[in-house]
């Protein structure tokens, strides 16, 4: 499977964007900007929101495919939006980005040394354990979570959350 | 001074210039209906339907250029007004939507008569606001006005609970304030220096330059600069449906609409320039077709207020953000005058080889009717109309000579847009002669506000282009779908003559050429009560020219008959000898093929 994915993948990547709009902290926001997204058939891949350090402000990162016409686009449909107040692209400038992943797998007690290797060489931790399971929490780029996941694929997950990606321009920039 | 929300919502529409509102009480709205009843200074028009109302609100916009205001209760009163809401939102009109809501606490509860309006409202709203608490209304009020008629403009729904407009609070009225600062919503009004010089050079060194005006020419008020920058370069200039009247319909410049019913020679104009100059349109499907054969041998200026319009359809060569105003008076600072060309010359002569014709052959047209309604007029009177053939007819042959006198919807296509519209132009302007132009199809949309017409005596003019039948989807099933006319047949119509007598409204009927000029004086003189014209016209007539949806000029159908109907003319006009045009003819595809 890995093998098929990876051609399409890579023509995906290449045509991923992570933008970050913020925008006043209302009721009502989320579904401006998801209805537009929806309505103008732009697809987004995951999207996180939160208060900033500005109680009135919240912060979206959106994660989108599409080529950078459309990308554009999105921008500026993003500006008309009377309550977003700013749009960053985080494509083409220097940026952090993370993600959270927790993930519950089985953990038969023969199987668990080996899956503690593998959250210690991806530097997670464990943060919960029963008789069959642990969950595992993993922070990274979405590639390392895709990995970890699909390691842990083979001792049988039983669920899967990620947070999706939040990202930050580096130096003293800021959105 | 101790205040409640409803009255104050009314001191606020009071100082925003507010005059007429339409609308149409219930339950939700009670309290605002109730401070209605003692306000002098608004005057409220009961419609019968709330899309009357919104339409009504938006003919009045567009008339005036103001922001129309209309509002209804909550629920169905809201569902109601959407169409109207969402037919100002495609043509980007100014319009305020109040409509009522359940009180705050049980919002979510699914109350009697609640639906959730913002929700509802939200794609075809510029913005919309649900009032929690009655300290927030003053503000809301400025913003949604400011947000509607600044910018590129656009209707806004202020959602208002019932106990909203019922709570008093302490409120001084002078601290109303229209300087409005809303930080994340600043629009760019001047348009980028160096892009308008970079312009300035294209129109410069254009062989074959076209200007091609939407609405948003309209909405900044731009008709002065337009002309003057046709008139300087000596550019023909083409308009959208909604660009009408930017340039006068008799200036020699003027080449008419273009597009799918567009006149064929602004068609060929646009599809052989090397310079298309778009100001403040969009590059609607309806205008190009298949966009990438659309202008295909063009550099593009784009001119527009919304950034987000700037490559949407087409990647322009030179983008300028900025108010078409603005922008044209930046740009005429650097435009050197043109003398007329041998390109005009050129279009011209397709002018004179593709006319608007139709027969004269003792049968009643629409077109005819239309040339009368505008001799009958001095081509002054306000036009509003409904959708379908008879739009496209009225399109073609009422020469608009100034902006907002030609009111239709565009974008969203609205049957029953017409006669509303044509209420709220009147209320606007009571002394004008405002004439709606609809179909049989259109007219039965929205029939009830022929009765808020006949009550507030508004001397609209209906003129129904009645051809028993929904004439422009029957004409796509006459050339796509085998002459198989599915459900497009209105013979079972009610009498308009008689209808129209009902409603308080005088009711006329003509169906020979012969009687249209004695019937429109007749109309003319009536100015206290509304005039219904059945106008029976043959049901099988199309419009052309016709470009098929996604198709190119290459595939436009000009009416089969034209060659005749040129003869005929030229015999008692101008002479035309058809070797001049099989010269003419052969330049085209000349110019075509090189171009190419």
């Amino acid at each position: 499977m890995a093998t098929n994915i990876s051609t399409a993948m890579l023509a995906q990547l290449q045509q991923r964007h992570t933008i970050t709009a913020l925008v006043e902290n209302h009721p009502g926001v989320l579904a401006r900007v998801s209805g537009l997204f929806a309505r103008r058939g732009y697809n987004i891949e995951s999207l996180a929101v939160s208060v900033t350090e500005n109680p009135d402000i919240s912060r979206m990162t959106i994660v989108v495919g599409g080529d950078h016409l459309v990308l554009e686009q999105i921008t500026k449909q993003l500006h008309k939006l009377i309550e977003v107040i700013k749009v960053v692209d985080y494509t083409e400038q220097p940026a952090v980005d993370r993600e959270l992943a927790l993930i519950k797998v089985g953990a038969e007690p023969r199987h668990r040394n080996e899956i503690m290797q593998i959250v210690e060489i991806f530097r997670g931790r464990i943060i919960d354990m029963s008789d069959k399971t642990f969950i595992i929490e993993v922070t990274g780029g979405s590639e390392k979570l895709d990995k970890v996941a699909e390691l842990l694929g083979a001792y049988g997950i039983k669920e899967l959350v990620r947070t999706g990606i939040i990202a930050m321009a580096r130096g003293p920039r800021t959105a | 001074m101790k205040m409640s929300g409803a009255k104050i919502l009314l001191e606020c529409l009071r100082r925003e210039g507010v005059q007429h509102v339409f609308g149409y009480p219930g339950g939700a709205v009670l309290p605002i209906y109730d401070a209605l009843y003692d306000c002098t200074e608004i005057e409220h028009v009961l419609v019968r339907h709330e899309q009357g109302a919104a339409h009504m609100a938006d003919g009045y916009a567009r008339a005036t250029g103001k922001v129309g205001v209309c509002l209804s209760t909550s629920g169905p009163g809201a569902t109601n007004m959407v169409t109207g809401i969402a037919t100002a939102y495609m043509d980007s009109i100014p319009m305020v939507a109040i409509t009522g809501q359940v009180r705050t606490s049980v919002i979510g509860k699914d109350a009697f008569q609640e639906v959730d309006a913002t929700g509802v409202t939200l794609p075809v709203t510029k913005h919309n606001f649900l009032v929690k608490r009655t300290a927030d209304l003053p503000r809301v009020i400025a913003e949604a006005f400011y947000i509607a008629r600044t910018g590129r403009p656009g209707p806004v729904v202020i959602d208002l609970p019932l106990d909203v407009s019922i709570d008093q609070i302490e409120w001084d009225p002078e601290s109303y304030t229209q300087n409005v600062d809303i930080p994340s919503y600043r629009p760019n009004t001047r348009g980028h220096e160096l892009q308008i010089k970079k312009a300035a050079q294209a129109i410069a060194e254009a062989q074959r330059p076209v200007l091609y005006v939407g609405g948003g020419c309209v909405a900044a008020g731009a008709q002065m600069e337009l002309t003057e920058l046709s008139e300087r370069t000596n550019i023909l200039t083409t308009t959208t449906l909604l660009g009408k009247g930017s340039i006068d319909e008799t200036h020699r410049n003027s080449i008419g609409m273009l597009g799918m019913h567009g006149t064929a020679y602004a068609n060929h104009a646009v599809n052989n320039c090397d310079l298309l100059i778009a100001v403040g349109a969009r590059f609607d499907d309806r205008v190009t077709g298949k966009v990438d054969r659309f202008a295909p041998n063009a550099k593009i200026i784009h001119i527009d207020i919304d950034p987000a319009e700037i490559g949407k359809v087409v990647q322009p060569d030179i983008p300028i953000v900025g108010d078409v105003k603005l922008v044209l008076q930046d740009l005429l600072k650097h435009v050197k005058p043109r003398p007329w060309s041998s390109w005009n010359d050129q279009i011209m002569e397709w002018k004179r080889l593709f006319p608007l014709l139709y027969p004269d052959d003792g049968k009643l047209y629409a077109e005819y009717i239309i040339e009368k309604i505008g001799e009958a007029t001095d081509w002054k009177a306000i036009m509003t109309t409904d959708v379908g053939q008879h739009q496209m007819w009225a399109a073609q042959y009422y020469k608009t000579r100034r902006t907002r006198q030609f009111i239709t919807s565009g974008g969203l296509g609205t049957m029953g847009y017409g006669m509303p519209a044509a209420i709220g132009v009147q209320k606007a302007f009571p002394d004008e002669t405002v004439v709606c132009l609809s179909g049989d199809g259109s007219f039965q949309m929205c029939t009830q506000e022929l009765m808020t017409a006949s009550v507030y005596g508004l001397p609209i003019i209906v003129a129904i282009i009645n051809n028993r039948s929904l004439g422009m989807v029957r004409q796509w099933q006459h050339m796509f779908y085998s002459q198989r006319y599915s459900h497009t047949n209105l013979e079972a119509s009610p009498d308009y003559v008689r209808l129209a007598e009902a409603y308080g409204a005088v009711g006329m009927r003509v169906a020979q050429p012969g009687e249209v000029v004695s019937v429109l004086e007749r109309a003319l003189a009536v100015r206290d009560r509304p005039t219904v014209i059945d106008c029976v016209i043959p049901t099988e007539e199309n419009v052309y020219p016709f470009i098929p949806s996604g198709q190119t000029v290459e595939q436009m159908m000009i009416r089969k008959d034209l060659e005749q109907l040129k003869a005929k003319v030229h015999t008692d006009s101008e002479v035309w000898s058809f070797a001049d045009e099989e010269r003419v003819l052969e330049q085209y595809v000349e110019t075509v093929e090189k171009n190419q």
